[in-house]
């Protein structure tokens, strides 16, 4: 019951939360380059407003074009609620290991490219294959990471990683300092934020996400965004959940370690937030195909990562 | 089991002789007598796995006087003939429709059952000699079936590539089941099991093994002809040749190479396992880079082939260093992967045969659109699409997740070499399974969605309930599988756990999760995740229809306010696949664009001109073709000589014959 309850609240936590974590980071970006910014609140404010407007549909959008949102919506939200956040008991977190997660994003991304084609726009098409080719190195990058991870785990799911990391004195790996580095650079990728693609940019030539998504108004497009701010806070949870599990409530029946979790869960994702903004104001995008280097860089560290425990396991 | 495929035969005898003898009026004869005979070895095949029944043998006096042909049945077989006899019933219905719209249906009628036939009697060939020839009578069928469409030049220079690769395949099987038998001269499988080879004679086999087995299945670089061979015959052939022939294939790797020859090394696993990686990953690479839709299909099984031939590899490895558990786990990921397969691709190459009756065209950059006029059609070819992308929560990423696990497990293994390759190949893989989401996308969005580029595409209709029906058939079960994947492990675990000795019959499942290696290290549930993707997205819909807004107002486009109503504007297939192909086709194809933007002033559209070139067919076939001619044109000289040189040469090979002899004693 109290799992229940708590698996409850995990899933609307992260709805609740998933605005204000994209709000705070436009607050610190704005803060940074010396600007008042809007409030931490406008996120909700925006959602609001474009689920209450009409939606505005091409004549030949197809029925995928309309139950896509939806369904990326839904699986971006239950792929948030699998990596644990504030404790690592959780029932659902069985259901998909990290290999499962990142086909779970993969797949709602795989629906959003087709979107991106339903209309026959060229903005669509060019957005849809940017991403896709975004993604061709991203995800692979990112199983690398899960590679090395579970071989020092000996497991993939994420519960168990958390535990184990909590539990055991595993020191500084140099593997899991590369792994870092690489899902640093995924989850720059795939939450498509500077320098890597730039979510506030007028000229949709420049913009990977936002072109594909170019025909989507109204509640569609409310859902979309609000998907794109779940992810956000998914990756900081993942991050987190992977290299920085300290504060997480181990036993659920205990209310002050539940308590203590969830606080530090919002102070990682504060923090998170924090070195995004940092980051992001401090370095320019890049052209779109200097973008295999970066991308191809992250899936060697990874491989790399990977390489060195398979090399040194059982010597 | 073996006196029930006994009128399977007799059925496709007589599909076959009608289809001789009445021509295009048997139609419904042939196919229907394929399909009933089909589903019955699928039905006991079915039957003969899950009642856990001990293997049959039989002795027919056919074939070789006093020798006879052996017959054996055992759950590996079983296993590749449910997965034949699965497929092929719902192809052989499809096309029950299908067959009307061949050209030549006169070539294509008698050939089909014996098609079928041949890949029947493969698996349960027990002799190195009725093996063989039913493995020949496979490859000639196929071969009479792609030459359905001999017309077409392309189908010509197709079906001589195929002849070519297939008589040095089975020249290679000839030479490994010499080598097997040893001096004996028993042929017989019971008699190779277990058989005793040296180092250096295994070692031939095993490479001999692979090139027989492999160039039939398309494995790299032994895949060119499977492409154009794949994508020249008619849709239904199509779909049995790449979703199920290149399935027997494996069934023969399996046999022999697990099975036959013996105790295998560590190092056989390690060259599998790399030319599973390069496979699976050149495949792909192939694919994005099509604009052909069957072809494109075909370089995708090169791939898938790849993906299965990555487990056998890790298989072969664990087994031989004992680590029973983990062999059995990639073999059964293997295994699943080749029944996923061949639904997925079975389901794609019908699909395209849909498309093909509907447009006549099978270049994508023509289509676009058909999601409006053939919504069946889209929706089964989706589900397709994403099983076969490995994404959920279909059957194509249960058994990758299962292979994953497998390469996850590698660092187990003490060999070097191994440990190097184990995550290479993973990396592999993983690249991949991104790349075929990409291609996918490609697809999907240029055949079905945005708009039809050509009238022929705007002119579609959907094509009967008879060929959607098998089409869907198969969606659900890729559906099923994926969902759950319990519904199909029951029939694999017996093979793995009868190929890895030593190793406890591998429970995968702890029902409603997949654990393969126990409920402590990893697990997965595809119902779990579809049931609550279904349930997270009724809510919002409801929530948002209820207290938002449900307005909609259909109005033209927005494309940045400057919305183009020419088709020509849409992304077409070769613009989608260009990020990926200057990014590794430029190291994979050495890929080039050259583009030729006229100056202010001039008239003359602008062009872009794309190169690639394929490394294989470069680095070895063109090389080998090139030799090959001039050493005929060389001999030549011999084809013009008097009757006299003529003895006199024969003279000399006698001699030169006897002296190798001398000298060999």
């Amino acid at each position: 019951m109290r799992v229940a309850l708590l698996e409850l609240l995990q899933f609307a936590l992260l709805v609740a939360l998933a605005p204000l974590l994209t709000g705070l980071v436009r607050k610190l970006k704005a803060r940074l380059n010396a600007r008042i910014g809007p409030s931490l609140l406008q996120p909700y404010r925006d959602l609001l407003r474009l689920l209450r407007k009409e939606v505005v549909l091409a004549p030949n959008a197809s029925w995928l074009f309309r139950t896509i949102p939806y369904v990326v919506f839904a699986a971006i939200w239950l792929a948030a609620a699998i990596v644990p956040t504030f404790a690592t008991g959780l029932a659902l977190s069985r259901t998909a290991d990290l290999i499962a997660l990142v086909a779970l994003l993969a797949s709602a991304r795989f629906a959003l490219a087709l979107a991106g084609m339903d209309v026959g726009t060229s903005f669509g098409g060019i957005g849809a294959s940017r991403e896709m080719m975004i993604a061709s190195l991203a995800e692979p990058a990112m199983l690398m990471v899960t590679f090395t991870v579970a071989l020092l785990v000996r497991s993939t799911s994420l519960p168990h990683i958390a535990d184990y990391l909590l539990t055991h004195n595993v020191g500084i790996r140099i593997s899991l300092l590369l792994g870092l580095v690489s899902l640093l650079i995924v989850a720059l990728a795939e939450n498509a934020r500077i320098p890597v693609d730039n979510p506030a940019t007028h000229l949709e030539l420049t913009m990977v996400h936002e072109a594909m998504v170019l025909e989507y108004s109204g509640r569609h497009l409310a859902l979309i965004e609000a998907a794109s701010m779940v992810k956000l806070l998914l990756y900081i949870s993942l991050i987190a959940a992977v290299f920085f599990p300290w504060g997480m409530a181990r036993d659920l029946g205990d209310a002050r370690a539940v308590a203590l979790g969830l606080l530090s869960y919002g102070a990682k994702l504060a923090l998170g937030g924090g070195v995004l903004a940092l980051f992001e104001t401090s370095i320019a995008k890049m052209r779109v195909f200097r973008l295999a280097e970066f991308l191809g860089g992250a899936f060697l560290l990874g491989l790399l990562a990977a390489l060195f425990l398979y090399v040194s396991q059982g010597l | 089991m073996l006196t029930a495929l006994l009128p399977v035969l007799l059925a496709y005898g007589a599909a076959s002789l009608s289809g001789i003898i009445f021509g295009r009026r048997a139609q419904v004869v042939v196919y229907g007598l394929s399909a009933l005979a089909a589903a019955a070895t699928a039905l006991a095949a079915a039957r003969f796995l899950a009642a856990g029944a001990a293997p049959e043998s039989a002795l027919l006096p056919l074939g070789l006087p006093w020798i006879g042909a052996h017959f054996r049945i055992d759950s590996l077989s079983a296993f590749f003939l449910f997965v034949i006899g699965l497929a092929a019933t719902l192809i052989s219905v499809y096309a029950l429709d299908y067959g009307k719209h061949d050209a030549e249906a006169g070539r294509v009628l008698p050939f089909y059952p014996a098609f079928l036939a041949g890949m029947t009697l493969v698996p349960i060939a027990a002799d190195a000699f009725s093996f063989l020839v039913c493995w020949e009578g496979m490859s000639v069928a196929s071969w009479l079936l792609v030459l359905a469409t001999h017309r077409q030049a392309e189908t010509r220079n197709a079906a001589f590539l195929y002849l070519v690769m297939a008589s040095l395949g089975v020249g290679a099987l000839l030479l490994a089941f010499g080598l097997l038998a040893g001096g004996q001269g028993d042929y017989s499988f019971a008699a190779m099991h277990g058989a005793a080879l040296d180092r250096w004679r295994s070692g031939l086999c095993f490479v001999l093994i692979l090139i027989g087995t492999g160039s039939k299945a398309g494995m790299v670089p032994l895949h060119v002809w499977l492409p154009p061979a794949h994508a020249s015959a008619p849709s239904h052939v199509s779909a049995l040749m790449s979703g199920v022939m290149t399935k027997v294939a494996l069934y023969g790797f399996i046999r022999l190479a697990f099975d036959l020859a013996g105790p295998a090394p560590w190092w056989w696993g390690a060259v599998v396992l790399l030319l599973g990686g390069v496979t699976a990953l050149l495949g792909v690479l192939y694919a994005v880079m099509q604009h052909d839709l069957k072809r494109l299909l075909a370089y995708h099984t090169v791939e898938n082939i790849g993906i299965v031939v990555i487990g056998l590899g890790l298989a072969l490895a664990f087994r031989a260093d004992g680590l029973a558990l983990l062999g059995a786990l990639a073999l059964a990921a293997a295994l699943l992967h080749v029944f996923n397969h061949a639904m997925f691709k079975s389901l794609l190459f019908l699909g395209s045969g849909a498309v093909l009756v509907a447009t006549h065209e099978r270049d994508m950059e023509h289509l676009g659109g058909l999601i409006h006029p053939m919504p069946v059609t889209a929706f089964v070819f989706l589900i397709g699409a994403v099983a076969i992308s490995a994404l959920l929560p279909f059957n194509g990423f249960v058994s990758e997740w299962l292979t994953f696990q497998a390469i996850i497990n590698g660092a187990l293994l003490p060999q070097w070499l191994l440990k190097f390759a184990v995550p290479v190949v993973g990396a592999m893989l993983a690249l991949a399974a991104a790349l075929a989401a990409v291609c996918f996308v490609k697809v999907f969005g240029t055949v079905f969605l945005g708009r039809a580029r050509r009238p022929a595409a705007a002119e579609a209709k959907e094509v009967s309930a008879l060929m959607l029906a098998p089409m869907a058939g198969f969606a659900a079960i890729c559906t099923l599988v994926g969902v759950v994947p319990q519904s199909i492990l029951g029939l694999v675990r017996p093979v793995a756990a009868s190929l890895i000795p030593g190793g406890p019959g591998i429970e995968l499942s702890d029902w409603p999760w997949l654990a393969p290696l126990g409920p402590d290290h990893s697990s997965y549930s595809g119902i779990v995740i579809l049931l609550a993707v279904t349930f997270l997205t009724a809510l919002s819909v409801l929530v948002i229809h209820r207290f938002a807004s449900d307005r909609l107002r259909r109005s033209a486009p927005w494309d940045c306010g400057f919305p183009d109503p020419r088709p020509e504007t849409q992304y077409t297939a070769s613009s989608f696949a260009q990020p990926i192909r200057r990014i590794f086709g430029s190291i994979a194809f050495a890929a080039t664009e050259r583009i030729d933007m006229p100056g202010p002033g001039e008239t003359r559209p602008a062009a872009i001109e794309v190169s690639l070139s394929d490394p294989v067919w470069e680095g070895i076939y063109a090389p080998t073709a090139r030799l090959v001619g001039l050493l005929s044109e060389r001999l030549n000289l011999l084809q013009f000589q008097t009757i006299r040189r003529y003895l006199s040469l024969m003279f000399a090979a006698l001699v030169l014959l006897l002296l190798i002899v001398a000298v060999s004693q």
